[in-house]
């Protein structure tokens, strides 16, 4: 369950004041080390993504860290043709598309029974679901595989939506629920007592208060759909129906000495979508979003 | 593994018996009716796998030719018992665990979460955002690009080269090396948000008060900050641990398990048993054991949990 997730806590300045000078026993590393470890450990971390990145727009073909000596866009006109880049694309976008849909309405429909009404089911219920986001997926891939050959859903597009869509809902669900029982109850009743049925409460009501929660939700689904190697690397077969995830590694292999200028190019287009989406979800909900209810339970 | 069997739809299994009254049945009924299609695709896509492994692990299917399955017991396990290259993915896996998560990830993020509290806010700000692109890259670019960051030519050798470190065929000479570090650098991010939370909560007084009482940063930390965001650190080592057990994609881009089987966790020996050597039955026993192992995991994390409501 990779999406499993909190979000950045909001920056918050409450730095402990500056130490006394009355334990002198203790040296305190001052601030200019710390913010100089950081950089140190930042440098680290970004040293494979500048190379990607420069790599892209590089004219000579190299793993290593360097200075392109002339910028290009060659790469990126290299890729960008249907079989490379818009297929697979346009693949990822569907699976995951109707993926994060199906997942977004199925759980909203079962967080709401769940967040609302007490029942002797309700506990055991939560716990199972709360049990399958634990469960590695990746192990469950040999008998879906099995299975589906079984129903012959191999290679099957809207069969392996489904899967990704059932394999992202306990987690869905956790969530939805949760951010569902932020809302009061109170606003509901007066809808009701207006005469108002189970799905008009749901879709005018409850809905619209917890319209940032679903947002979460819908994002946080998509990129770890997105992102997904393994499940359409076993379940789809067809090289015209792969995502963007399965063709960037079969790319990868086909073309291992040389490409790595079209490669990088690939792959800076195709971690953009989440990259963007994940920058939205921060920028918008800010501080303010706390899926740390995900974790808290 | 019959608790993995999902819940009764709703209330649908277990409807209310109030003295023989039918109304409230029909109402849990009715009430229960918005989880079906969750309820239906748990049970035919997750559920139904699940159930569908632990009997073809009891089986020696194979890729081809189904018909001649035949129920073997427990003959896949002692085989795997017995096959020194499922010993050698088992401790693989339990190296690139403790070693990538346990150690890595949570060591690491925990330190930068406390390191950030007192920087400056650029850094701050800096740190969050390379870390957090790392972790929302897709798994297969991250793979790609730790391959070329540890590749013979690559970015790491020619650091080592500039500061006259001696240089090594990381890919080659220590695999389980690599792809460990690869899943420190790609997944620490989990690990820092949720320590950077835990501690913008641990409470200002406390800390404090023991700045009062003399206590140094260490002492604060050791003696104040770790046992309040204790359950913090209990509930995101669980989850770690489940996310790096089902590492496959990372790995896969990176080595393929190779050379030889020196990276070759459990998920990566499963497919090769499954689809390479056309063994499906022996790849459930494999896959099997690699769910019961996250479902104790996840037993443990619900558990730390504890639902608080009713």
């Amino acid at each position: 369950m990779a999406a499993v997730a909190t979000p950045p806590a909001p920056p918050v300045s409450k730095s402990v004041p500056a130490p006394a000078a009355r334990h002198p026993r203790r040296v305190r590393p001052g601030r200019l080390a710390i913010n100089l470890v950081l950089i140190a450990v930042s440098v680290l971390y970004v040293l494979p993504l500048l190379w990607m990145l420069l790599a892209s727009v590089s004219d000579t073909n190299s793993f290593r860290l360097t200075w392109p000596s002339a910028l290009t866009l060659d790469n990126f006109d290299a890729v960008l043709n249907v079989d490379t880049t818009y297929r697979p694309m346009l693949n990822s976008l569907l699976l995951c598309g109707f993926g994060t849909a199906v997942t977004v309405v199925a759980s909203v429909l079962c967080a709401y029974p769940l967040s609302r009404y007490r029942s002797r089911v309700r506990r055991p219920f939560l716990y199972t679901i709360l049990f399958s986001t634990g469960l590695p997926i990746t192990a469950v891939m040999i008998p879906v595989y099995s299975m589906f050959v079984q129903v012959n859903l191999i290679d099957s597009m809207p069969g392996t939506t489904l899967f990704l869509a059932a394999s992202a809902l306990p987690f869905g669900i956790w969530l939805m629920k949760n951010f569902m029982d932020g809302v009061p109850i109170v606003l509901e009743e007066a809808a009701r007592s207006d005469g108002a049925n189970t799905m008009q409460v749901l879709w005018r009501v409850v809905l619209p208060l917890m319209r940032p929660g679903v947002v979460v939700v819908t994002i946080f689904t998509f990129i770890g759909m997105w992102g997904n190697f393994f499940v359409p690397f076993i379940l789809l077969l067809s090289p015209e129906k792969l995502p963007a995830s399965v063709s960037v590694f079969t790319f990868l292999s086909a073309h291992d000495q040389t490409q790595y200028g079209q490669l990088s190019a690939f792959s800076l287009l195709y971690s953009l979508p989440v990259v963007m989406l994940y920058l939205l979800l921060a920028r918008k909900l800010g501080g303010g979003f706390a899926l740390g209810g995900a974790l808290k339970g | 593994m019959t608790t993995l069997a999902p819940a009764p739809p709703g209330t649908g299994g277990h409807p209310r018996r109030s003295r023989g009254a039918p109304a409230p049945a029909v109402r849990s009924l009715l009430r229960g009716l918005p989880t079906v299609p969750a309820v239906v695709l748990l049970a035919v896509f997750l559920a139904g796998p699940i159930a569908y492994c632990v009997y073809y692990a009891f089986t020696d299917m194979q890729l081809t030719g189904a018909a001649g399955t035949h129920f073997v017991g427990v003959d896949n396990f002692t085989r795997a018992f017995k096959d020194t290259d499922f010993l050698n993915a088992m401790w693989l896996t339990l190296l690139f665990v403790v070693g990538s998560a346990v150690i890595g990830q949570n060591t690491l993020g925990l330190a930068l979460a406390v390191l950030m509290q007192k920087a400056t806010q650029p850094v701050r700000a800096l740190v969050n955002g390379v870390v957090i692109a790392a972790w929302v890259l897709p798994e297969v670019v991250a793979g790609y690009l730790m391959y070329a960051f540890f590749y013979d030519q690559g970015s790491l050798n020619s650091l080592l080269d500039a500061v006259h470190l001696p240089d090594q065929n990381w890919l080659y000479t220590m695999p389980i090396l690599a792809v460990c570090l690869a899943n420190v650098w790609r997944g620490t991010a989990f690990s820092l948000m949720v320590f950077t939370a835990a501690i913008n909560d641990v409470p200002q007084e406390l800390v404090e008060a023991a700045e009062m009482d003399g206590a140094g940063p260490w002492q604060r930390l050791w003696r104040v900050v770790l046992p309040v965001i204790r359950p913090s650190i209990l509930t995101n080592l669980m989850l770690i641990t489940l996310q790096t057990l089902s590492v496959f994609g990372l790995i896969y881009t990176m080595t393929r398990g190779g050379p030889g089987n020196k990276s070759e966790t459990l998920p990566i020996f499963m497919y090769q048993q499954a689809f390479q050597n056309s063994l499906i039955g022996y790849g459930t026993a494999i896959a099997l054991v690699l769910l019961v192992v996250g479902a104790l995991f996840s037993v443990v994390y619900i558990r730390l949990l504890k639902l608080e409501d009713d």
